[in-house]
């Protein structure tokens, strides 16, 4: 299946912007575990700013930067959530909140609650009223997305957004789920090319697990890639950074691989 | 005549029938006036919603406070017997009405050579998945799809809002008190209970399924949205059959979360009543396995004939005032299925009984339906059960698509008469060919969906 990469958002140790992370990702410019600067999210309107989770303006950042870049207009663009653990942050204060004997709280928080809330963030900012999936696969969560955002594409040809995002839990359930990060990418994809696209994808869906599952050079973004499921989203971005034809194989399950040819445009 | 030719010759019906709707969509408006609904949905498909063919669920089934399994729900749809009561969710002190599945807590999760690998996703969301996967021998279904297709080409796709956050509360308040620190038990439990991919992953493991897997998590449209997904998966040839669905059980989080919204009533739901003054909370688990025409039509199956899916771009959970959201998903699926307003014999409301949901609901059925097409509620019998609510409204369609009835709506005695669809309070016993069911979710998040027979 055909498609065309037209913007990229990407926010994570290191990795500041897609303008800025290219020479890392192709191996061109040495990575660093330098904590990114906290989004700005700027599309968010400050109200919503204030009161939205961290996950989400991590979100809507990257979501921000692909946009801005492909130039779409999101009212026009479906969307594809991915995150493994949702609203950590929240669910800690709810959960913390319920333990307590009065079990009192806030209805912000339980609306902010819902795995959703980064999808339905970007809905209010943009004003968007096109179809938005939320989805969830463990570490396969960005996997899952990209033949989401494929289906899409396929199924309605319009443009297909895809941001998947997660950050480290806090700390009574960072035991249960260690995320390394957070990481966060957004990929704005189309059917159709154009004088904008940055790659071209051929994606196929294949039970052959013979070859291993691709993973990035660099040692401190291979455990980055291992440490967070939005992260697996390096290789194919390193890919598309290095503007060579390259073969992807990405991991889906134990029990498939995504296999993505990406060309240069 | 021999499998394949019928096989074939069933595909050919269904092309043909495909493209008999869409020839048809100029003049067979069924019995409504098209000026009935003047913002009747454009007859041009357009970028953006295009034809989808048939597909055939196979074997459905679920289980709600109605029962377990078809006969049990629809006897209680048609005795009329609801099955909300008061909240006796563990020690909620909360006043309000619940709509509990008995014996949840009896569910052994696990048995047989895998039990090990089983048991860890042992928690009361995966034992009401399991407790829906044993009903009308959908087990045995699912495990004939997988030697037909083989396990690759079947994928499972679910929708949940809160998957196993009962475990998480659960441990939250076994804290160690000196360190902070949660159970252990829970720590290693935590990716099978409630991480968002459990109960997928719970089903897949448990039919030995190994094609591409999922949950959805949109709130309340997340089920629906499994058969959207399933519907793009096939059609993209990522897998040949699905097991679509979705689960979602009782917790903490839910009933003090919509208490504190205020969006709860303190009795059984009345949806649509002029006095009706929030929702009931309920858990559900349901399942369809979702095949292509050509390898499972046969006259008469009940299929899925489109899909629409929309955001509202308003409020994290006020819907939109106007509807438009929710008019855009109906629309896309009327689009998607070739079909106008007036060839829908019935309308599934999401129907919470919120003062907002029910007004705007009907403010958007109407300006697509008009006033004629009967529509309801069926929270007054189920409660409201969330990310689960989507395939519980598809089951029943199928319900009334295979068995000739629409459900009216329960708890109501007055219809709100500021509302102006046509909303049924009685059951009817009535041919149906095709149903369309809304859900619509926190977050904006909406999707309707059309049942028909083939």
């Amino acid at each position: 299946m055909e498609l065309y990469v037209n913007g990229i958002g990407i926010l994570g140790p290191g990795l500041a912007g897609w303008a800025g992370s290219r020479a890392v990702l192709a191996g061109k410019s040495p990575s660093c575990d330098a904590v990114p600067t906290a989004p700005s999210a700027s599309l968010l309107p400050p109200n919503e700013q204030r009161r939205s989770s961290e996950s989400v303006r991590w979100a809507v950042h990257v979501a921000q930067e692909a946009m801005q870049q492909a130039e779409a207009d999101a009212r026009e663009v479906t969307s594809v959530f991915a995150s493994s653990d949702g609203e950590t942050g929240v669910l800690d204060r709810l959960c913390t909140a319920l333990a307590m004997p009065q079990r009192t709280i806030s209805p912000t928080l339980f609306h902010h609650s819902v795995h959703n809330a980064a999808s339905g963030y970007w809905g209010i900012a943009t004003g968007s009223q096109q179809s938005s999936t939320v989805l969830a696969c463990y570490d396969s969560s960005f996997c899952a997305a990209l033949l989401e955002a494929a289906a899409y594409v396929h199924a309605d040809e319009r443009p297909v957004l895809i941001v998947a995002y997660d950050l480290p839990p806090p700390p009574p359930l960072y035991a249960a789920r260690p995320l390394r990060g957070g990481f966060a990418a957004a990929l704005l994809l189309t059917r159709t090319a154009a004088a904008c696209n940055l790659a071209q994808l051929d994606l196929t869906l294949s039970n052959d697990l013979s070859e291993e599952a691709t993973n990035m050079d660099d040692a401190r973004l291979e455990a980055l890639r291992r440490g967070n499921h939005a992260a697996r989203s390096l290789p194919l971005l390193a890919a598309i950074a290095r503007q060579c034809v390259t073969l992807v194989r990405l991991e889906y399950l134990e029990d498939q691989h995504v296999l993505i040819r990406v060309r240069p445009c | 005549m021999p499998q394949g030719l019928v096989h074939e010759h069933i595909a050919k019906d269904v092309s043909r029938l495909v493209e008999g709707r869409r020839s048809n969509q100029a003049v067979d408006d069924g019995p409504h006036d098209p000026q009935d609904h003047p913002h009747a949905v454009p007859q041009q498909p357009q970028v953006g919603a295009r034809l989808m063919a048939p597909l055939i669920l196979t074997h459905y089934t679920v289980v709600s406070a109605l029962g377990k399994g078809l006969t049990e729900t629809y006897q209680a749809l048609q005795n009329r017997r609801s099955g909300l009561r008061p909240c006796d969710f563990e020690d909620v002190g909360i006043t309000t009405y619940i709509g509990r599945v008995d014996d949840v807590e009896d569910v052994f999760v696990g048995g047989g050579s895998t039990s090990a690998e089983l048991e860890r996703f042992d928690c009361r969301n995966n034992r009401l998945a399991l407790l829906g996967l044993q009903q009308d021998g959908f087990i045995q279904s699912a495990i004939e799809a997988r030697e037909r297709y083989g396990a690759h080409r079947v994928a499972v796709i679910l929708g949940s809002s809160t998957s196993g956050i009962l475990e998480t509360e659960h441990a939250y308040s076994r804290r160690n008190p000196a360190t902070g620190a949660l159970p252990s038990a829970y720590l290693t439990s935590h990716r099978y209970t409630h991480n968002m991919f459990s109960s997928a992953h719970f089903v897949r493991t448990y039919l030995g399924l190994r094609g591409p897997a999922m949950v959805i998590s949109t709130a309340c449209s997340s089920s629906a949205k499994a058969f959207a997904t399933a519907a793009r998966f096939i059609e993209a040839g990522f897998c040949d059959a699905a097991v679509v669905g979705g689960v979602d059980s009782l917790c903490l989080t839910i009933l003090y979360g919509f208490a504190s919204l205020e969006l709860m009533s303190s009795g059984p739901c009345r949806p649509c009543d002029e006095n009706r003054n929030g929702l009931t909370l309920g858990e559900s688990a349901g399942f369809a396995l979702l095949e292509k025409s050509e390898h499972a039509g046969r006259p008469g199956a009940v299929a899925l004939l489109g899909y629409g899916e929309s955001c509202d771009g308003y409020h994290m959970s006020h819907p939109h005032p106007e509807g438009t959201g929710a008019i855009k998903a109906m629309q896309a699926a009327l689009l998607r299925s070739a079909l106008t307003p007036g060839d829908i014999d019935y309308i599934h409301l999401h129907g919470t009984a919120t003062r907002s949901n029910d007004s705007i609901e009907d403010t958007a059925v109407h300006s697509v339906f008009g006033p004629s097409i009967p529509c309801s509620s069926t929270k007054g019998w189920t409660g409201h059960t969330l990310g689960a609510a989507g395939v519980t409204g598809a089951v029943i369609a199928a319900m009334c698509l295979t068995r000739g009835f629409v459900p009216g709506t329960l708890n109501t005695t007055r219809i709100d008469p500021s509302l102006s669809s046509h909303v049924l309070l009685e059951n009817r016993e009535q041919p149906v060919r095709r149903v369309l069911s809304n859900s619509f979710g926190f977050g904006g998040n909406n999707c309707s969906l059309i049942f028909g027979t083939i």
